[in-house]
């Protein structure tokens, strides 16, 4: 899933399930739109629920904006996973990838709604983590 | 420090301050939260809306907090704007609200 419009912060949603990985970009695109670059990720390389570090790597690529990237994740893997994935990132790149602390479906919307008004990934971010403050 | 302020050229001195009633079935849930925010984001001016006239405010371009809100149908909801696009931008939510967010 793909849409790498304007320069706008772009979202990675990673779930250990991808059915919720894919309902929850369904989600962005209907309620928010199409100017922000989107992608999800979800379940392990067997098929079966749980995350994994290519994945999360593509789904990053997907999503890629100058702005840089701001990804969701739900729970203990998805987010040691998607950490992981950042460092393998090159160095340029690797500044400009945050994962959030925010709850995935939610925190995508919000991250989303945040990104298609332009705002910088600091503001995205922080944007998603108004859930948990 | 308030005079200062107050004679910038194009900066609005004062709050324009409006209202308007939901007339959307769901009040201002998510999707009709988020077509409000995306909104009040194309405008520098500091926008805010309440439930009464005189308060408490919540930031309208924080989807977030605007959700928080959880405005019902037929609630009044009440705009403060303040900045140089101020009328442009109180304009614009009022016409959004009037409109049901589209969903009517």
């Amino acid at each position: 899933m793909n849409s790498s419009s304007s320069g706008n912060v772009g979202i990675v949603i990673v779930s250990h399930s991808p059915k919720i990985a894919e309902g929850a970009a369904d989600m962005v695109r209907q309620m928010v739109g199409n100017a922000v670059p989107l992608a999800w990720t979800g379940g392990d390389i067997d098929g079966g629920l749980g995350t994994n570090v290519a994945g999360i790597l593509e789904a990053i690529e997907t999503a890629w904006s100058p702005a840089g990237v701001a990804v969701l994740v739900d729970l203990g893997g998805a987010e040691t996973n998607s950490e992981m994935a950042v460092e393998m990132l090159p160095e340029d790149r690797r500044a400009r990838v945050v994962v959030c602390n925010a709850p995935v479906v939610e925190g995508a919307v919000i991250a989303a709604t945040e990104s298609s008004g332009g705002s910088p990934l600091a503001a995205v971010k922080r944007s998603a983590e108004e859930f948990y403050a | 420090m308030h005079d200062a302020h107050a004679s910038r050229p194009g900066e609005t001195p004062v709050p324009l301050t409006a209202s308007a009633v939901l007339v959307n079935k769901v009040g201002l849930h998510a999707r009709p939260s988020i077509k409000l925010t995306q909104c009040a984001k194309g405008f520098t001016a500091k926008i805010e809306l309440a439930l009464a006239a005189d308060g408490p405010w919540t930031d309208a371009k924080s989807p977030v907090k605007v959700m928080r809100v959880k405005a019902p149908q037929g609630a009044t909801l009440h705009f403060r704007v303040a900045g140089p696009d101020g009328k442009a931008a109180l304009a614009a939510v009022l016409a959004l609200v009037h409109d049901g967010f589209g969903e009517v």
